[in-house]
């Protein structure tokens, strides 16, 4: 075992003796020392359980999952909270998945709509409030393609058969009402709320789309929510190596795209965690391979170009190569100009989905160093993914709790913390440099070409600003 | 002010019971009152002498809130001025009917429905318990006492056993004691001896025996008590009997549970259930 590796594990073990005798041990198994190798057993952490009471995870809920992540981005059918009010309204618009469209005419992803519960709908049954909004969105919005049901707790709670009631409605409007179970109390995270989602894709939509003419080049770009505008910079690259990009999941999506899917040569995955459930689906019963790629920083934009183009045949692989061609002169410039402001920076990140891995690299390209990395639902393969991709020492935490958090901030010095809104302000009060890596703070895209100069600019602006040092920093 | 919870399996005469007793306490010039905790809204018929028509939760889904009900809609009068109110909910399969147990007490209790005079309060509560909702009579501040409606039926004993668990949960926290078995005979064999070993057993009493009799059918059809069909006849002076018992008990319990084992035996020991049939 190497010193870097001892001296990380001796860290976590005095972040750790703050903890009472069964919370130190419960929270020993998702922190560990990175090993990129694999070899050491101990540097495997475990994910995906229930989080430990009083520890203030900054998980959500299944809700969050399937609402906010997966359903909420398609943009010309009507998400509808049925339940109280609060999940919708909390919710309301805050994942910044842009689409281009008219709301309310053939767009409907800021509208917070809900069924708004009262103690009457628990006593006596939702589904009928449920029914006439349906029909009163119907009539409000005659050009919506389709209705998303997203369940809160009580829905579960009472039992309230949304699938009755969606199936009746769906058979009378003539298109999908999807419902989706995804009551916030199943599962341990908002993981669980993603696979109930992917779930409801492919029972409700998938393969019932109709897409006109066929090429060897279609593919669909899986597990991009358009956060600031990430798909279409995504999207921009892969027409650019003469790919038709016919269905995004689900960033700017329409319906009928999510259904089409099936029609893909080659499913291409940027968010592992939310959507490999649909890939897998879409390989088992429609024979279509799907890959993971990173459009992160130049480094991994240009490896993944080259592994899609592998793909396929050398037309492609031509253009793929025109493309890094083309931009390569731009990304040095970008480079250029930060590294030299940003080298040997420290980073840490706390975040979900595919970031805390497919990031690292961007950092990378501008010089700085990940030195701790974690994710909020991670799985196991997420995990996998991730070692080899982190030095070796570095902090790898899964479910982090604000505690731990702080203590390595306090440790290991970064000189930047990404992570969500809930941390974002613990860390101003701290006077430590913080950017928002959930919504990117309010900026983006951060994928593709386009993305990387944002990126670049907003790390220089984060880490070298000089407000920080007008905040008094905690010893 | 006394509150009384009754409980016990469903379809074991605990709305019966209990309207005729408290009809008899009534016609002793108790001050009573019932409040049914059923969706059916069926525990103050035989008082009203016709189905509750104004429930506080269908009141409250017709006015959009329950806070836009006034009480008097909700709180009627029946025989020898006993006020009766349901809680009513859903239809079977929808919706919960616990939370609508839970939203009319707590609204009959912010609304004083209790009022001062008030000696006697009988919840009638829908079969076992099954969540919350159902235990919302027992818990904090509510019916100290509960009497489990039973008989010499295997599963009827079962509830009742299973009922004593609820009320040990809440007697631990919430200060609700078991004042005794009711036994509604259903005529099987050594019925009295095994509720009476059963109620030993609970660490209880059986508070009364009442005996099998189709004037009790009777007066229901008519959408009568006994006590108020037939005053004269020997069945309403069980009730009665049973009354003044209650009026004047102060054996009040902890239930002490046994297991599924432990009443089986029972069972066998008073020959009912064959060992061969246990096993």
């Amino acid at each position: 075992m190497s010193t870097a590796i001892k001296e990380t594990q001796k860290m976590i073990e005095e972040v750790l003796d703050a903890y009472p005798e069964k919370s130190k041990k419960d929270r020993a198994k998702h922190l560990a020392a990175n090993d990129p190798s694999g070899q050491c057993s101990t540097c495997q952490v475990k994910s995906n359980i229930k989080s430990r009471p009083g520890v203030m995870t900054v998980r959500g809920c299944a809700y969050a999952g399937a609402k906010g992540v997966v359903w909420g981005p398609v943009k010309d059918q009507i998400t509808v909270s049925h339940g109280p009010i609060g999940c919708g309204q909390y919710s309301w618009w805050s994942r910044r998945n842009y689409y281009n469209g008219q709301t309310g005419i053939d767009t409907f992803g800021t509208m917070h709509i809900t069924t708004d519960f009262q103690e009457k709908n628990i006593v006596y049954g939702g589904d009928k409030g449920l029914d006439a909004a349906l029909h009163e969105l119907k009539e409000l919005f005659p050009l919506a393609k389709g209705i998303g049901i997203l369940s809160e707790c009580p829905v579960g709670l009472i039992g309230d058969d949304i699938e009755a009631v969606s199936k009746r409605v769906a058979k009378e409007f003539k298109f999908p009402i999807v419902p989706v179970r995804c009551e916030g109390f199943r599962g341990v995270s908002q993981s669980l709320g993603h696979h109930i989602a992917n779930d409801t894709i492919k029972d409700y939509v998938l393969g019932k789309g109709e897409l006109e003419t066929s090429t060897p080049y279609d593919v669909a770009l899986i597990g991009d929510y358009n956060i600031g505008g990430d798909a279409w910079a995504s999207r921009k690259i892969l027409e650019e190596m003469g790919l038709r990009v016919i269905s995004q999941y689900t960033g700017d999506a329409t319906l009928n795209e999510i259904a089409i899917a099936t029609k893909a040569k080659l499913n291409l995955i940027h968010c592992y965690r939310s959507m490999n459930y649909i890939c897998r689906h879409m390989e088992e019963e429609y024979g279509i391979p799907w890959m993971e790629f990173n459009f992160f920083g130049p480094t991994k934009t240009y490896d993944s170009i080259r592994k899609i183009a592998a793909r396929f045949d050398t037309t492609i692989q031509e253009k793929a190569e025109a493309v890094i061609a083309k931009y390569k002169p731009l990304m040095d410039e970008i480079v250029e100009q930060y590294r030299a402001k940003l080298e040997g920076k420290k980073v840490m990140l706390y975040v979900g989905g595919l970031r805390p891995r497919h990031t690292i690299g961007a950092y990378e390209d501008l010089g700085m160093e990940v030195v701790a990395s974690g994710y909020e639902f991670g799985h196991s393969d997420d995990y996998k993914r991730t070692y080899p991709e982190l030095k070796e020492g570095a902090v790898v935490m899964d479910d982090a709790t604000l505690y731990e958090l702080e203590e390595f901030t306090r440790r290991l010095k970064p000189d930047m913390v990404g992570s969500g809104i809930k941390e974002k302000y613990s860390y101003h009060k701290l006077g430590v440099p913080f950017r928002q890596m959930h919504s990117w703070d309010y900026s983006g895209p951060y994928h593709g070409f386009d993305g990387f100069p944002v990126f670049a600019r907003d790390m220089d602006m984060t880490v070298n600003s000089p407000t920080w040092d007008l905040i008094r920093r905690k010893k | 002010m006394r509150q009384i919870a009754i409980y016990g399996k469903g379809g074991i005469g605990k709305s019966t019971t209990t309207q005729n007793l408290v009809a008899a306490l009534a016609e002793a010039g108790r001050k009573c009152m019932i409040i049914g905790c059923d969706p059916k809204a069926d525990s103050t018929r035989l008082i009203l002498n016709r189905k509750m028509q104004n429930t506080v939760m269908d009141m409250a889904r017709e006015k959009g809130t329950v806070e836009d009900l006034d009480l008097d809609e909700v709180l009627l009068s029946g025989f020898k001025g006993i006020r009766c109110a349901e809680s009513g909910g859903p239809e079977p399969g929808v919706g919960c009917a616990g939370r609508g147990v839970i939203t009319a007490i707590n609204f009959l209790e912010e609304n004083g429905a209790y009022g001062d005079d008030t000696e006697f309060v009988f919840y009638d509560v829908l079969g076992d318990v099954v969540c919350g909702g159902f235990a919302m009579p027992i818990r904090e501040g509510k019916a100290k006492e509960i009497y489990i409606v039973t008989s010499g039926e295997m599963m009827a004993m079962y509830a009742a056993n299973n009922i004593s668990r609820g009320v040990l949960k809440y007697a631990q926290s919430g200060g609700v004691r078991l004042g005794g078995l009711i036994c509604n005979s259903r005529k099987t064999d050594m019925e009295f001896e095994l509720i009476s070993e059963l109620a030993s057993k609970l660490g209880t009493q059986l508070i009364h025996f009442v005996p099998r009799d189709n004037e009790v059918q009777r007066a229901e059809l008519r959408r009568k008590t006994v006590i108020d069909y037939a005053p004269d006849h020997p069945q309403a002076n069980e009730y009665r009997e049973l009354a003044r018992k209650i009026a004047d008990n102060r054996n009040f319990v902890i239930p002490t549970p046994i297991t599924m084992d432990e009443l089986e035996k029972l069972l066998m020991d008073y020959g009912i259930m064959e060992k061969e049939e246990a096993a």
